[in-house]
């Protein structure tokens, strides 16, 4: 477990983690004591952790939506960028879009992973006050979805699978966005998707923001970290238009059905990979092996369909979403 | 991606003037409607319901409509103020119509097609799953039976009371084109006020030919969502066809009482048929087989541009 967060969180959404905080910096402090004095304290400490333990079981396994919501956006939570350091033994990242510039919201590259070679397509957030400024928070262009395109183009003559890291607020709404197609880069990318003839794997590991996620989205194997949420817009964008008010956020998550429980349920995932004990952002090592076990899992399992057989699956897949009844 | 109120409703019906929403002349009614919801004074496009759009496009009794009886189902058991189930249902016993989509078959100018209309005043024309299946279903139909696909998009985007469900729509319905366009059939969008959110960023945006009619809001995010983010004003005419025209995003902008004729000649280029034939008058067509035959487009465009130009 990682060492608690120093700044404690301002968001009420997170106000949940509080107790576990103060329970987290008191064993800290007690661990201290021991180490540095005769004073034989293991046995409480042993006690704390224990109820640490299962006080996080309890409160994670209570959240509310709009407390996910905000779990998945945490700042501690592993980016892309984290999962790229943890889990590839090589990558070559590849820019630009060819066409107008280079989106550093949407990061592009070959890489290597347990000796499983493909083509890494994923959102950028950014760590730092600079970089994520220089990632637009991950809210995408266009010519970051064309970009992406571009390189899915390249994987599939090259014969590499393709993984897309799904992490975006959603694709940027911006004047600049719209003169240059905002709209029609992402429905090009999703019409390409399907015909795309290598493997696509797809997983979201925080924010699934609307079109802006979807946009690299379309694969033969759908993920979702347990902790994160897929939606058509976002909780405070519905508070604000359904209820008229931005602060109903907390009822719009719960009305979305954004879990990832909820869109395993709807049959729109085809998988949720479980976080450890208190979320991503409690030890994003283990969260990172468990996604690089499931993802070679996938690739393998991919590897094996024949090409056409691929394609008439992931059309399936999408097809049989959301079907109407006949009156 | 999800709707918004667009084009708040300034015609109530029964009224027997109405307010143009751009240039706010008072219009008699009746005038109106015979202009197919033009404004006289500004040539300001309303939004049209389906069944009127429909009227205006095929041949006259020539469309069919397929999978009536489709109907959506609350899978998110969702309420906002009101369940989404009885929501439907009150819509439904308001606008006459089960969903935000009417589908089916039709000729254009003579050209069979498969024809689909969105229907705004339906929750603001929002995609949800009877939209989705229908343009799938559309689109499946016609790779079978070799037609063109012609669709109307008029939609503030994914109908948020279906969540996700409304947004794998996008996906859907892209997917559908993919395999129509891979059996070689063209799709024409025709992009209608107002086409934002997710409807733009799927089927609307990537068919063969992208036409819009007249000031038709065009985008991915609305308007009120981008001067929020930017804390900016927006530019003149931001979104608006003409301002896609001129970025490059579609092919042409048509105006509504052209929309049939313009359509018309397009299917003609699609399906191989002669777009010049297309435009003679009816009559002429029985006496057209003994005749010889047409000249190329080329040379027969050329002396009715004359006589156009003689006239002006
Ligand atoms: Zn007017």
């Amino acid at each position: 477990m990682t060492e608690p967060s120093a700044k404690p969180p301002v968001q009420d959404g997170l106000a949940f983690e509080r107790p576990l905080s103060e329970l987290q910096t008191k064993i800290a402090e007690l661990r201290k004591l021991n180490s540095g004095s005769h004073l034989e304290l293991s046995g409480e400490i042993e006690l704390l952790e224990d109820r640490l333990r299962r006080q996080t079981a309890e409160v994670y396994a209570q959240l509310s939506p709009w407390e996910r919501v905000n779990v998945a956006r945490h700042a501690e939570r592993p980016l892309t960028s984290d999962y790229m350091q943890l889990m590839l033994d090589d990558f070559v990242e590849l820019h630009g879009d060819r066409v107008f510039g280079e989106d550093r919201a949407i990061v592009t590259g070959l890489a290597t992973m347990a000796g499983t070679r493909f083509l890494l397509v994923g959102h950028r957030k950014g760590k730092t006050v600079k970089d994520r400024l220089a990632c637009n928070f991950g809210c995408a262009h266009p010519e970051g979805y064309r970009k992406a395109l571009q390189k899915m183009r390249l994987a599939e003559k090259m014969k590499l699978p393709i993984v897309t890291f799904i992490n975006t607020p959603g694709a940027y709404p911006g004047i600049g966005a719209e003169e240059r197609g905002q709209a029609g880069a992402i429905a090009r990318n999703i019409l390409e998707m399907f015909e795309i003839e290598v493997p696509i794997v797809c997983l979201v590991i925080g924010e699934g923001g609307s079109g802006g996620a979807l946009g690299i989205g379309v694969g033969d194997r759908v993920g979702m970290l347990e902790n994160s949420y897929y939606s058509v817009i976002s909780p405070e964008g519905c508070a604000a238009i359904l209820w008229k008010s931005g602060d109903k956020a907390p009822e719009a998550a719960e009305a979305l059905k954004l879990t990832s429980k909820d869109l395993l349920r709807l049959g729109l995932v085809d998988k949720v990979i479980e976080e450890p004990l208190g979320g991503a952002h409690r030890d994003p090592k283990g969260t990172v092996e468990r996604v690089k076990v499931q993802l070679l899992e996938w690739l393998a399992e991919l590897a094996a369909v024949p090409v056409p057989e691929l394609l008439a699956q992931r059309y399936r897949k999408f097809r049989g979403m959301g079907t109407p009844v006949a009156e | 991606m999800a709707w918004t109120r667009f084009g708040k409703k300034k015609d109530m019906p029964g009224g027997l003037w109405i307010k143009c929403e751009s240039c706010g002349a008072m219009l008699f009614r009746k005038e109106f409607e015979q202009r197919h919801r033009v404004c006289a004074t500004c040539g300001y496009h309303f939004t049209l319901p389906a069944r009127e759009r429909i009227a205006l496009t095929a041949d006259p009794g020539s469309f069919e409509e397929m999978w009536i009886p489709l109907r959506a189902h609350d899978v998110l058991e969702f309420h906002d103020r009101v369940p989404y189930g009885e929501k439907l249902i009150a819509t439904k016993a308001k606008t006459g119509e089960a969903d935000a989509m009417v589908t089916g078959t039709a000729t254009i100018k003579g050209i069979p097609c498969a024809l689909g209309v969105m229907n705004f005043q339906f929750l603001g024309g929002s995609m949800g799953m009877v939209v989705g299946e229908k343009i799938a279903l559309l689109c499946e139909h016609a790779a079978e039976k070799k037609l063109p696909v012609v669709l109307f998009a008029c939609s503030g985007g994914a109908r948020m009371h279906e969540g996700a469900v409304s947004l794998m729509q996008m996906a859907k319905t892209c997917g559908a084109l993919q395999r129509l366009h891979q059996q070689g059939m063209v799709s024409i969008s025709v992009m209608t006020h107002p086409t934002t959110g997710g409807v733009t960023a799927s089927f609307a945006s990537v068919c063969d030919l992208l036409l819009a009619e007249p000031g038709a809001l065009i985008g991915f995010a609305g308007p009120r969502v981008i001067a929020t983010t930017i804390k900016k004003e927006l530019p003149k005419g931001f979104q608006r066809a003409e301002f896609l025209l001129e970025k490059g995003q579609i092919d042409r902008i048509v105006q509504r009482a052209a929309m049939r004729d313009e359509l018309g000649r397009l299917l003609a280029y699609a399906t191989g048929r002669d777009p010049v034939a297309a435009f003679k008058p009816q009559p002429v067509a029985a006496e057209a087989e003994t005749a010889a035959p047409p000249p190329p487009a080329e040379v027969a465009e050329k002396p009715r541009r004359k006589q156009k130009a003689k006239k002006g």
